[in-house]
């Protein structure tokens, strides 16, 4: 390998930490403010960033198409289902001070504890197994594996989605 | 680069997602900390697809998310539904089933 050739891998990995960090704080704050928040609406709209961060996160790992799935179905529909959920049971717009349970406190131990204990044993396990050090498009790939080996799951899943559909009709629909 | 930086980053984000589960009384805010919840198991589909070079994890990715979508549908169907014959999403307030 030339000299060149390691510097640019370096300067690579350099570059995928520093993103994933930035990504990931920018999440994990999301996150928080999606679940503390007092106004819904800024809820739906942390919630966006979140759902953000998880495709950039794809992207740093090389599944592009998975990233572009997730902004498509998430940012474009899921969110905009959650919008109309909101508007259509007329929630208070404003900040609403009724949107917690009285017990935040065993709940947040219950947070905490599970997040204690998933990190512990992740870091106990994998302690630092290294990524490989190159991504590679994988796109073509993963359609040649729906397409074959997973065809019955995908065809399972489209009626799936079909049914929900109709399902998702029937249930909201007015007498 | 390490595998546990995305495996720790999708703990850390479903234990989050459990706390908004079971903190929050607003019946859309629950589905929005589930929406978080699956999100963070795409994380670790993707992460450890990624580490051993096969597609397989992306294609389970897939998956959830096109099953996340039809939750959602689903779950606010159902939330609309609750809110025509109660006039509220207030979890606690749905309680028929209690004896």
């Amino acid at each position: 390998m030339t000299h060149s050739g390691v510097l640019a891998e370096v300067d690579w990995n350099i570059a995928r930490n520093v993103f994933f960090y930035l990504f990931a704080t920018i999440q994990v704050i999301a996150a928080i403010k999606v679940v503390t928040v007092k106004n819904i609406v800024h809820a739906a709209l942390y919630l966006v960033v979140v759902l953000a961060g998880v495709a950039a996160q794809f992207i740093l790992l090389g599944a592009e198409f998975v990233a572009t799935t997730q902004i498509l179905v998430y940012i474009g529909a899921v969110v905009v289902l959650f919008l109309f959920g909101i508007m259509l049971t007329r929630a208070n717009l404003g900040a609403d001070a009724d949107l917690d349970q009285d017990n935040r406190v065993p709940a947040l131990l219950t947070g905490l504890l599970l997040a204690g204990v998933l990190v512990a044993t992740l870091l106990r396990t994998f302690e630092d197994i290294e990524f490989p050090t190159e991504t590679r498009s994988t796109t073509a790939r993963v359609s040649d594996s729906i397409f074959s080996q997973y065809i019955v799951p995908f065809e399972a899943v489209s009626v799936l989605l079909l049914a929900a559909l109709i399902g998702a009709i029937v249930v909201a629909r007015k007498e | 680069m390490w595998l546990n930086q995305y495996l720790v980053l999708a703990a850390i984000l479903f234990s989050i997602g459990v706390y908004g589960v079971l903190a929050r009384r607003n019946a859309v805010l629950v589905l929005m900390s589930i929406e978080i919840i699956l999100n963070s198991v795409n994380i670790n589909l993707v992460a450890f697809g990624a580490f051993n070079d096969t597609v397989t994890g992306e294609v389970f990715a897939l998956f959830v998310i096109a099953i996340a979508a039809a939750e959602v549908g689903i779950g606010l169907a159902i939330v609309l539904l609750i809110y025509r014959n109660r006039r509220s999403i207030d979890l606690n307030e749905a309680d028929l089933m209690r004896g």
